[in-house]
């Protein structure tokens, strides 16, 4: 490992925590300007972040520790898989520590956190938000397993670096298998990240909320931790959905000044396609009813598992 | 293949002796408790813990016998006239050692603090069936012929259905104890025919002649089948797991740790002893029994798991889905090993028996949390529970750590079993039989379902139970746990951690049961003591240590970052909930409305009976009740079947005496004109 | 496993895209959105027709793809389109199995293609021979969602989804079948969308709606 890995490592880190609002953001310009409004600025979301941390905390009387911890183990999880994920180059110190497994593993910690603090003042709405975000995870978590699982048999690890490195590398044309998971991806993306057949980051309607749900109960300092997390969360999915299906312009092999420059701009170019589709995926959809999610997911459930089978058969 | 290895045989055997004398040690506790069976201080502040001492010991010593890899043979002169006892220690068995002296220890000093008074049995007694209890599973692991080992699975059965009926008086529970002696024996049944089949006509009941039988492939598989279904009633296997949901409530909560953690985990000793070293080299499509019935029994139930509103059925079920994990890798190991793919083989070998000892664990410290919730507040309903993480805050800490870990979080234990199973999945490649190929992918998407859905449960399971507010006013008389309790409640969290940290060290001491079993050890790819890689040649891996650090790290510096730039005060008010004020604790989620969307998305599964209010109903009451549709599919055709045979039977009682003296003639007859025929 | 060519590759995925693209139908609610799909999954069938033309050199199947662009990318979905405004038909009402236990069975029925296929694929010396399991789940799978659906709208997209399945695997087992058995086939499709597009107005007419489930009242009683 020398110098220059670490140093990238940090940078990714440091990249992605700055990015995330900003990614926020642009999603919400795009989709304002497909509905015909005025799109708010791009800063908005560092805006509020500034705004959050200079209020007064308030914390609900029948909290418990574990409420004031989870914001910052939520956070925490995030920011570390933000260094897993080989979102720049794929000879990183920290992408040795997990793989792909082991980060799903980390959302689902994120997830448990965040469910427990949310039932842990026993509102009404905590405990509503609690079980339906539950509903999504157990829907959503084995999904995505099983579409990291197909390009894990095609390029025979569980290693994210080394599904990069394989996929960059040769195979123009879109894997058979792949194809289904991607699919089932983007499902899973919009779910896990509320956002819309799914759940609604603009409403405070009890019949639609889940994510929003959850954090009723966190005022400054700590929502605006939950609030962070859960954009570099987006953030995160996104950049696993470039390691699977659209590595091109990662850093493979030892970064770099060079290998830097070409990363770099490069992430920023799909970060602002993704956000473009995302907001074009948002618009043409409707949100769906809770009991119709469990039907969203389990479709990308099957997705990916035909993905996985689709690429055994045709591999024979 | 693997019968070409020559273990060493140590001149002495004395690990094993010094196993055996500890289980005398557990035998002779047992009898001192009767000396003043009344007395609480007797049993509960001297016997258990002592007893916890000889646990560790005797975890110690087989540890030492797995390390150094070798075989202990003993034969004592005690049983029947030719066939004296055959003992043996040998890597399979240390392993179980290890896991039944480790676990017992914190139940154990546990089980000191817990017994009172007034529990039904007294004290002095319980303390003789629990201690018989560990001596019998102690002898399952080490006995080398039928005869001790049916003995020992007898007196291991016996003296846990006692510890079941310790409220003998409560009806419900002497039910449960009767279905639990009923499993047990049509279990007990199979393994006699078992045992019976694989002595393969040469009369000879140690261990030792049975390796060196040669079956015909169809007797083979009848005695494969006859252990499955004998082991698989003790596992508590789908459909044979009936009874699990219904002891485990009824005992008293370190017996339920104990046969949840330990006892059950003899049965997959057993299933792997038959499967894997009796029979010698397995035919690859036994495996798929397990593997089926394991994928099965995960799905099943974790679904019954997540809508229970009983906290310890609750995870009766539960472990009714680990049973399922732990099968489904000997299934795996079993179709790799038969395939010729020893390496593989060795590996779901590994995330077997790995799963085991997690589950001994985080099962039994789950188990005691609710026993100290239930001596708190008297109550196991988790309606009736809530916001108890404010008056026991060492259950609920410590509690928490087990949670998570069967949960399957990284970097706790569970994850490690899972992340082992999963790999053996992934690395499958191509098996020679196309249609397995397409099983596993299945298999894998039903693991993963599993392991999502496990984390429902323990969300539901916690969140209920320990967080929110408390769903009754006499909750706030709630009291934490004594100092006994507190200290095997750290013991099994601190083993939950230490097995998720240090993976790589125990793998290593389980080289020794691999290369026992499958004559192949899984290689280490890294020189790294740190670095978990267990597949050669495939650049995977996963770095614990590093992974915690990374964590606290990242948290740590979140922290003090906010610190920092923080400058505003933090303020304690009411909750909030959306303003609308008028907050009670009725308003929380129940444990039937967290398992509503389960219910709803499986509805197949379950048999639901609701009692639903009427609009105009002055005192609304809402009722659900879920039944297992196996019991009507299942095991009521068959109790009806039974009873109508009893029925038939019972036309030959008449009452007079000279018709028995008739049957008795005839009978006579029979027998003379076979005699001649013959 | 060596890397296979590029034409290869694509044409792998125009074929999982057609598996896909029958789960897709599977799944969906809305006519619309129904017949939509299947223009998709024409052009997914052309441009495998093409790729497979150019592979190949087989110069029949240039004309096959351009049939197949016309009749199923825009005649029949333009008719289909028309149909559905005139009757008034946007949404299917619940199928009769909800969709994830539609789509369950359909798991289960490309595991059953695929082992079926298997000893044509062994047979077969084509190229593209892989194929045929997918060919045969598509087929399958279009006969699956004509069982669950309750409109005859629905039903006619099925059916039509069948034939792609058909041509699809004729094409990858034997690269295509003799022009004249394509033409005729593509005749008879055409006449039977016609057909059944009167037939609809009839049943319009005699129960008010489109819903089979009221033909069942046509049977006999004892």
């Amino acid at each position: 490992m020398s110098a220059i890995d670490w140093i990238t490592q940090v940078l990714e880190v440091v990249a992605a925590v700055a990015a995330a609002p900003a990614f926020l953001g642009w999603l919400n310009q795009c989709r304002a300007w497909l509905q015909n409004r005025r799109a708010p600025s791009l800063w908005l979301p560092y805006r509020n972040l500034r705004k959050l941390f200079h209020k007064e905390a308030v914390i609900a009387e029948g909290a418990s520790p574990l409420f004031r911890i989870a914001p910052y183990v939520v956070f925490g999880t995030m920011v570390l898989a933000a260094g897993i994920i080989p979102s720049m180059g794929t000879r990183l110190p920290l992408v040795g520590s997990a793989d792909a497994i082991a980060l799903v593993g980390l959302f689902a910690a994120a997830r448990m956190f965040m469910t427990l603090a949310a039932m842990d003042v026993g509102t009404a709405f905590g405990t509503l938000g609690a079980r339906r975000e539950m509903m999504v995870g157990f829907l959503a978590e084995p999904a995505l397993l099983m579409v990291i699982f197909v390009a894990s048999q095609i390029s025979s690890s569980t290693a994210l670096p080394v599904i990069t490195d394989h996929l960059a590398s040769g195979r123009l044309g879109l894997s058979p298998g792949l194809a289904f998971s991607a699919v089932a991806f983007i499902l899973v993306l919009l779910a896990e990240n509320a956002r819309i057949p799914v759940d609604n980051p603009a409403t405070h309607l009890e019949l639609t909320m889940i994510h929003e749900a959850m954090v009723l109960e966190y005022s400054a300092r700590h929502l605006a931790l939950m609030e962070w997390a859960a954009q570099l969360k987006l953030f995160n999915y996104v950049c696993i959905g470039f390691a699977l299906f659209l590595p091109w312009g990662v850093a493979t092999g030892h970064i770099g000044p060079m290998g830097l420059a070409v990363a770099i701009p490069a992430l920023a170019i799909k970060l602002a396609v993704a956000g473009a589709g995302l907001a074009l995926i948002e618009t043409l959809s409707a949100k769906m009813r809770v009991m119709r999610i469990p039907e969203f997911l389990g479709t990308a459930f099957l997705f990916a598992v035909l993905g996985l089978l689709v690429h055994v058969l045709l591999g024979t | 293949m693997h019968r070409s290895v020559h273990p060493v045989v140590s001149q002495f055997p004395m690990l094993l002796v010094g196993c055996v004398a500890l289980l005398l040690g557990w035998t002779v506790i047992g009898l001192a408790g009767l000396v003043r069976p009344r007395s609480v201080l007797l049993t509960g502040r001297l016997l258990f813990p002592l007893g916890a001492l000889l646990g560790l010991a005797l975890a110690v010593l087989a540890g030492a016998s797995l390390l150094g890899g070798g075989v202990e043979r003993l034969v004592l002169p005690v049983g029947l006239p030719n066939l004296p006892m055959h003992l043996r220690l040998d890597p399979l068995s240390s392993i179980f050692l290890v896991l039944l002296g480790a676990s017992s220890f914190g139940i154990s000093l546990f089980a000191g603090g817990y017994f009172r008074v007034g529990e039904g049995t007294a004290p002095g007694l319980l303390c003789l069936q629990y201690h018989l209890f560990l001596a019998a599973m102690g002898l399952v692991l080490i006995a080398d012929d039928a005869y001790s080992f049916l003995v020992a699975w007898e007196v291991m059965a016996l003296s846990s259905y006692f510890l079941v009926t310790t409220q003998h008086r409560i009806p419900e529970i002497r039910r449960a104890g009767f279905i639990y002696l009923l499993m047990a024996h049509v279990g007990a049944i199979c393994l006699l025919l078992c045992f019976g089949v694989l002595q393969g006509g040469s009369w000879l009941f140690t261990f030792h002649a049975m390796r060196a039988a040669h079956l015909s492939l169809g007797w083979a598989t009848a005695a494969f089948g006859l252990a499955l279904v004998g082991f698989g009633a003790k596992a508590g296997l789908v459909p044979l797991h009936v009874w699990l949901p219904e002891a485990h409530p009824a005992a008293p909560s370190p017996v339920s740790a104990l046969m949840s953690g330990v006892m059950l985990k003899t049965a997959v000793y057993g299933m792997l002893r038959v499967g894997l070293d009796l029979l010698g080299r397995p035919v690859w499509w036994w495996g798929l029994a397990p593997l089926i019935l394991g994928l099965l029994t995960i799905v099943y139930g974790v679904l019954f798991a997540a809508v229970q509103t009983d906290m310890k059925r609750l995870l009766a079920y539960s472990s009714v889905e680990n049973i399922g994990i732990v099968f489904t890798g000997i299934g795996l190991t079993i179709v790799f090993a038969g395939s010729g793919l020893h390496v593989l083989a060795a590996l779901a070998l590994l995330a077997t028996l790995y799963h085991c000892l997690n589950h001994a664990f985080m099962k039994s410290l789950l188990f005691l949390g609710t026993g100290s919730v239930l001596h708190a507040t008297g109550e196991r309903n988790l309606g009736r529970l809530g916001g108890l993480i404010h008056r026991m805050p060492w259950v609920a800490w410590l509690t928490l750590i087990g949670v998570l870990a069967i949960a399957g979080l990284p970097p706790l234990n569970g994850f490690v079993s899972e992340w082992l199973l999963l790999q053996s999945f992934l690395f499958t490649g191509h098996l020679p039989h196309a249609f397995v190929n397409l099983l596993i992918p299945m298999g894998m998407a039903l693991v993963v379902l599993g392991a999502a859905l496990a984390g429902y449960v323990m969300v539901k399971f916690y969140g209920v139970i320990f967080l929110g507010q408390p769903r009754e006013a006499s909750l706030a008389r709630a009291h934490d746990c004594g100092w006994l309790e507190r200290i095997g409640l750290t013991w099994l969290a601190l083993g939950c951690v230490a097995l998720g940290l240090f993976p790589l060290q125990v793998i290593r001491a389980l080289g020794a049961v691999t290369h026992q079993l499958i004559g192949a050890v899984v290689p280490q790819a890294s020189s790294h003591w740190w670095l978990l890689a267990p597949v050669p040649g495939r650049p995977v891996s996963y770095e614990p240590l590093v992974f915690l650090t990374a964590t606290l790290a990242v948290v740590l510096m979140t922290v003090f970052a906010v610190r920092l730039t923080y400058r505003q005060r933090v303020r304690r008010g009411p909750a909030w909930d959306c303003g609308a004020g008028g907050l009670t604790a009725r308003m929380q989620d129940t444990a039937e409305g967290f398992g509503q969307p389960i219910r709803h998305l499986f509805q197949p599964f379950f048999e639901i009976e609701r009692e639903l209010p009427e609009p105009t109903d002055r005192a609304p009451r809402y009722r659900i009740a879920v039944r297992e549709r196996i019991w009507r599919l299942v095991y009521e055709p068959i109790v009806g079947a039974v009873e109508g045979l009893a029925n038939t039977a019972a036309r030959l009682q008449r009452g007079r005496i000279s018709v028995y003296l008739l049957y008795s003639f005839v009978t006579l007859l029979v027998l003379l004109a076979v005699a001649l025929l013959k | 496993m060596s890397p296979l060519p590029l034409g290869q590759q694509l044409l792998d995925t125009c074929a999982a895209l057609l598996l896909l693209l029958s789960f897709a139908m599977l799944s969906q609610r809305r006519v619309v959105a129904l017949v939509n799909l299947y223009a998709l999954q024409g052009a997914v069938l052309a441009a495998a027709t093409l790729l497979l033309a150019w592979r190949t050199g087989e110069d029949h199947l240039y004309v096959s793809a351009a049939l197949t662009l016309v009749l199923k990318v825009a005649l029949l979905p333009w008719l289909l389109h028309r149909l559905i405004r005139r009757l008034q038909v946007y949404r299917d009402t619940e199928p009769l199995l909800n969709v994830s236990g539609t789509m369950l069975v359909g798991l289960v029925i490309v595991v059953f293609a695929f082992s079926l296929a298997q000893p044509i694929t062994r047979l077969a010396s084509t190229a593209t021979r892989s194929a045929i399991g997918i060919a045969l789940a598509v087929v399958l799978l279009a006969f699956l969602m004509m069982i669950t659906r309750r409109k005859a709208m629905s039903q006619v997209v099925g059916f039509l989804s069948m034939e792609n399945g058909v041509l699809f695997g004729a094409m990858s087992a034997s690269y295509g079948m003799p022009m004249v058995v394509e033409l005729g086939i593509a005749l008879d499709v055409l006449v039977a969308v016609l057909v059944l597009g009167v037939f609809f107005f009839q049943i319009r007419e005699r129960f008010d709606s489109l819903d089979l489930h009221h033909l069942e009242s046509l049977k006999e009683h004892e």
